[in-house]
């Protein structure tokens, strides 16, 4: 950044070629969705429902005097399943979310979501839907931007986009099964090559242990001369996607990776209330209060009068927009970052 | 001692790790799928100036080093070691030449530096990037023999020998990298 910070920090951070860039990519994704047969939707971004990821921390606030606390949504995920409940067969919406403590070249508290849901689908199908976006903003991108940076003319859009499963990846990368490698191997890996733990990593955090290795190992080849999905996560990383009941069973989950950015994540859609109730249980035994809240959130009654089989994916606006412009940071393409909010 | 933890993480932070005060120069946070949030960090030894890398998830914690800035100069070089003096205390502290770095052959009596205090005790300076020293000897260059390409040692007027092209004569003052050590240009004049 070229600014002082200070007295002209009134100043936005992205360039004013980056934000038309932005309106035009911005322009292009509803269009692919319009013309998919998605109807756009706004559902609030003020809730009395929040997430069930335990790593996502909510902004969290109230109504004058209210009795209850709010939640500005980490993603408008629980409220696109409503509709999908009600009877919508194929939504989509740009919406901002909130998710706080995450801060850096990557992440910025508030950001903007790009979500679509289609009943039917497979987690598989969605991943085609998602490649064809990718290469169609991209395209779009390059038509905009004679102008800009080589970096962005160069963008890995070779199709087909790989399609690796979490299995795989870690074989290729890391050089084992993560499925089914034991906690002291994982540790002896790490030890050789020089990946001290984290301090409060323990003993009993098995995913805890694949994240650091994912993020040391895996994630930095993820992506790099072309798109990459990585498919079917260890199952007890499924949030909210369906469980298939393999030896050992996995997520039907999916990312995609461009050059080592992680840019959306999809999922064959958990549609059994009772399981989520089980997961809500399990993953929330230590808070009690936080359990009931969930168990009571209007997701649940949604599923339990029939959310239908479909596949829904959320995409990092901003990083798509960051990707296609060339820039490595999200401020290059955010006018007001939380700094300056 | 209090404790810096990881949503206060940036860069420029002084933490404590084994003992011994480190810099924070990078910190990146990385948060893949629906796992936990990590911190990557690349952290500088104070003392000897060695980079490591340490990874944190959110909700780890670290001491916080007791490091100060001031400001001062050099004094003088005692028999192994170089002493400064506070601007605002005046109070003198002592350094190695290895704690200093690369610059301590060029430090001229009178040179204001950044001081850098852990726990009150001088762990290091930070000198001008350059200075200018006069050339006390160097041999003449052969005559017609001034191409840029030719070099040759020059001893400067703190004692270190820098290496200059040939047509620096000794009476010249130079510039002088203070980091690296290397010859920049010829002063005028």
């Amino acid at each position: 950044m070229s600014f002082v910070e200070g007295e002209r920090d009134f100043l936005p951070t992205a360039p004013i070629e980056n934000l038309r860039l932005r309106a035009a990519l911005l322009e292009a994704v509803r269009a692919f969705f319009r013309d998919s047969g998605y109807l756009e939707v706004e559902t609030p971004m003020l809730s009395a429902d929040a997430t069930i990821d335990p790593n996502l921390s909510p902004f969290v606030t109230r109504y004058l005097h209210g009795k209850c606390e709010l939640y500005l949504q980490t993603s408008p995920e629980f409220a696109m399943k409503r509709l999908l409940a009600a009877g919508h067969t194929a939504v989509f919406q740009v919406t901002h979310a909130f998710r706080n403590g995450e801060i850096g070249r990557l992440h910025n508290p508030e950001f903007t979501i790009v979500e679509w849901y289609r009943v039917n689908d497979t987690y598989g199908r969605q991943m085609d839907v998602v490649e064809e976006l990718v290469c169609h903003v991209f395209m779009v991108s390059r038509e905009e931007s004679g102008g800009l940076k080589e970096s962005a003319q160069a963008l890995p859009a070779s199709r087909p986009f790989r399609r690796l499963s979490y299995k795989e990846v870690f074989e290729r990368h890391a050089g084992f099964d993560p499925l089914t490698i034991g906690l002291e191997r994982m540790q002896k890996i790490a030890a050789s090559r020089g990946i001290v733990p984290p301090p409060g990593l323990t003993d009993d955090d098995r995913d805890g242990w694949l994240n650091l290795l994912l993020v040391e190992m895996v994630e930095p080849n993820l992506g790099q001369d072309r798109p990459e999905f990585v498919y079917d996560y260890p199952s007890s990383q499924a949030a909210l996607a369906r469980i298939r009941r393999d030896d050992p069973p996995v997520a039907e989950r999916f990312e995609l990776y461009v050059r080592g950015i992680e840019l959306c994540n999809g999922y064959q859609e958990l549609t059994d209330a009772e399981e989520l109730r089980e997961r809500i249980r399990e993953c929330f035994s230590g808070s009690s209060s936080t359990m009931d809240r969930l168990l009571d959130s209007r997701l649940i009654d949604a599923m339990e009068a029939g959310l239908p089989e479909c596949s829904g994916v959320a995409l990092g606006f901003d990083r798509f927009v960051m990707l296609a412009a060339g820039a490595e940071n999200l401020a290059e393409v955010i006018p007001f970052p939380f700094s300056r909010a | 001692m209090s404790t810096i933890s990881t949503s206060n993480f940036r860069k420029g932070i002084k933490i404590l790790i084994d003992g011994k005060p480190y810099l924070m120069e990078t910190c990146e946070f990385r948060k893949p799928g629906k796992g936990q949030a990590i911190y990557k960090t690349r952290l500088r030894n104070l003392l000897d100036n060695t980079l490591i890398d340490r990874t944190y998830k959110s909700g780890d914690s670290v001491e916080e080093a007791d490091v100060r800035e001031g400001r001062g100069s050099f004094l003088f070089k005692d028999k192994n070691s170089f002493v400064f003096m506070d601007s605002n205390t005046y109070e003198q502290h002592s350094l190695t030449p290895e704690a200093i770095g690369e610059g301590n052959k060029f430090l001229v009596e009178g040179t204001e530096c950044g001081m850098l205090y852990w726990n009150d005790q001088l762990i290091g300076v930070m000198m001008p990037n350059h200075m200018v020293l006069e050339v006390t000897y160097t041999e003449q260059a052969a005559r017609g023999n001034t191409a840029t390409n030719v070099q040759k040692p020059a001893t400067v007027e703190t004692g270190a020998t820098v290496t200059v092209p040939a047509f620096i004569n000794t009476g010249d003052k130079i510039r002088v990298d203070m980091r690296t050590g290397e010859y920049l240009e010829r002063m005028k004049g």
